[in-house]
């Protein structure tokens, strides 16, 4: 292996997977991905066009930026107007709109907020900064929440009492079964998210499958991996067989990562969560755990941040339906009007991950 | 968001490394993979190591997306 990714890049052996899928001619299948960044590389390599026609993509609430609840974005914008707080947090946050304003537009205004790659960089920005309180916006699922909870973790080890932590974190089980338990979506097959997956492993996937007798695919993200995952899932739909396949083992294992796991749960636990668009998911949340409460913004700024969890739809705006597979981004009548990655009416055109930004994007 | 990305370990230091991702150097915390060493790619998101990639399982992968065959093993 020279670097893991050209190998799976490989033009010549994605096409010969996608002639083989070509000669599919089972049923009409239609296949939901569950995972921001499978819905950008399948937009970005133009998969939906190599597909046969009577296999349909669709994309699911795999973007926790789309399914924060425009509530979480007006206390942050509250907390960025406090002459006091560093506002820190990852870049696709920093243009969704909230009900009257976004953070970008707070930082014009004059509000001190800051993009970081790491949520390790805010607790070097909170002991570089001792008159000053950081706040970070911890938004993200499985693969990110162990390295939010590593900086809580390297903050109290440092005795810092100048970070705290918005925590809008959310887990993939509950939200999985409750989209495989709508009848009123029919989904054929999972493609199951990567690296998510690195971290929770893939046990809860073959409970889905039982359940609710839909196979799954946990696949990689270069075009090979994508593509080799459709031509499974069709193999396995179309017989109605409802199994679990591993096809990312290079990164993912049965168990997942229990380093990862284990600080997860030292620093968060499990809580009641809104989802834009799917409503309330009983413990599909996370909030910081007792022991780091001295950490958790939501306590030390009750007056900015007690709206936090509402969900507010812009009226027409049709990310909810999109979330839930129910509508792709064309069906929406504000999509590349009212609604274009410059100006977005929803957090599915402004993520990185979104479903409406990937179409606008690529326009696959 | 979960865009994660493969690395080299090329330097490490308890848990502070300096990972090669395709030419470009960048440090990173290796606290979540306390077992990947000196030489180890792993894949790296947010500023950490998130799990060590396996060069078998990956040549394994290839070989099944070269077969084509009906996958019926799991």
């Amino acid at each position: 292996m020279v670097n893991y990714i050209d190998e799976f890049r490989n033009p010549e052996l994605s096409a010969a997977i996608a002639e083989k899928l070509a000669e599919y001619s089972g049923r009409p299948l239609t296949i939901m991905e569950v995972c921001g960044t499978h819905t950008m590389s399948i937009s970005r390599y133009g998969i939906r066009s190599l597909l046969p026609e009577c296999i349909r993509l669709v994309s699911g609430p795999g973007c926790p930026v789309c399914v924060t609840p425009a509530g979480y974005m007006d206390a942050a914008v509250k907390l960025a107007q406090n002459p006091e707080i560093i506002i820190t947090t990852f870049g696709d946050l920093i243009r969704v709109p909230g009900s009257t304003s976004s953070l970008a537009a707070a930082k014009a205004l004059g509000a001190d907020v800051r993009i970081i790659y790491s949520p390790l960089d805010c607790v070097r920005l909170a002991e570089e900064n001792p008159g000053k309180k950081v706040v970070f916006l911890s938004v993200g699922f499985e693969t990110t929440t162990p390295v939010s909870a590593l900086a809580v973790t390297h903050a109290a080890e440092k005795g810092l009492d100048n970070f705290f932590v918005l925590a809008a974190n959310k887990t993939m089980p509950q939200a999985l079964k409750l989209l495989a338990g709508d009848s009123s979506i029919r989904i054929d097959g999972y493609i199951y998210p990567g690296h998510v997956s690195t971290i929770t492993g893939t046990k809860v996937y073959a409970e889905v499958a039982q359940a609710y007798g839909i196979p799954g695919v946990v696949a990689g993200f270069e075009p090979a991996d994508i593509l080799h995952a459709i031509l499974t899932l069709a193999e396995l739909a179309d017989k109605r067989e409802a199994r679990v396949i591993n096809e990312y083992s290079r990164a993912v294992r049965e168990e997942g990562n229990p380093a990862a796991l284990d600080k997860m749960y030292e620093v968060f636990e499990p809580c009641d969560s809104v989802w834009r668009g799917l409503g309330t998911i009983p413990t599909s949340g996370l909030r910081l755990a007792p022991k780091y409460a001295s950490f958790d913004a939501a306590k030390a700024f009750p007056g900015e941040t007690a709206d936090a969890d509402k969900d507010i739809e812009p009226k027409g705006c049709r990310c909810a339906e999109i979330l839930k597979g129910k509508a792709v981004p064309s069906d929406c009548p504000f999509f590349g009007n009212a609604c274009t990655p410059v100006k977005p009416v929803g957090a599915c055109m402004v993520s990185s991950e979104g479903s409406c930004a990937a179409y606008y994007r690529y326009k696959a | 968001m979960c865009l994660s990305i493969p690395g080299k370990i090329v330097e490490l230091n308890g848990t502070d490394a300096v990972v090669d991702i395709m030419g470009a150097l960048r440090g990173i915390s290796t606290e979540l993979v306390p077992d990947a060493g000196l030489g180890d790619y792993v894949l790296i998101h947010a500023g950490c190591a998130i799990q060590k990639l396996d060069e078998e399982e990956a040549a394994n992968t290839i070989q099944l997306f070269k077969d084509l065959k009906e996958v019926m093993n799991g």
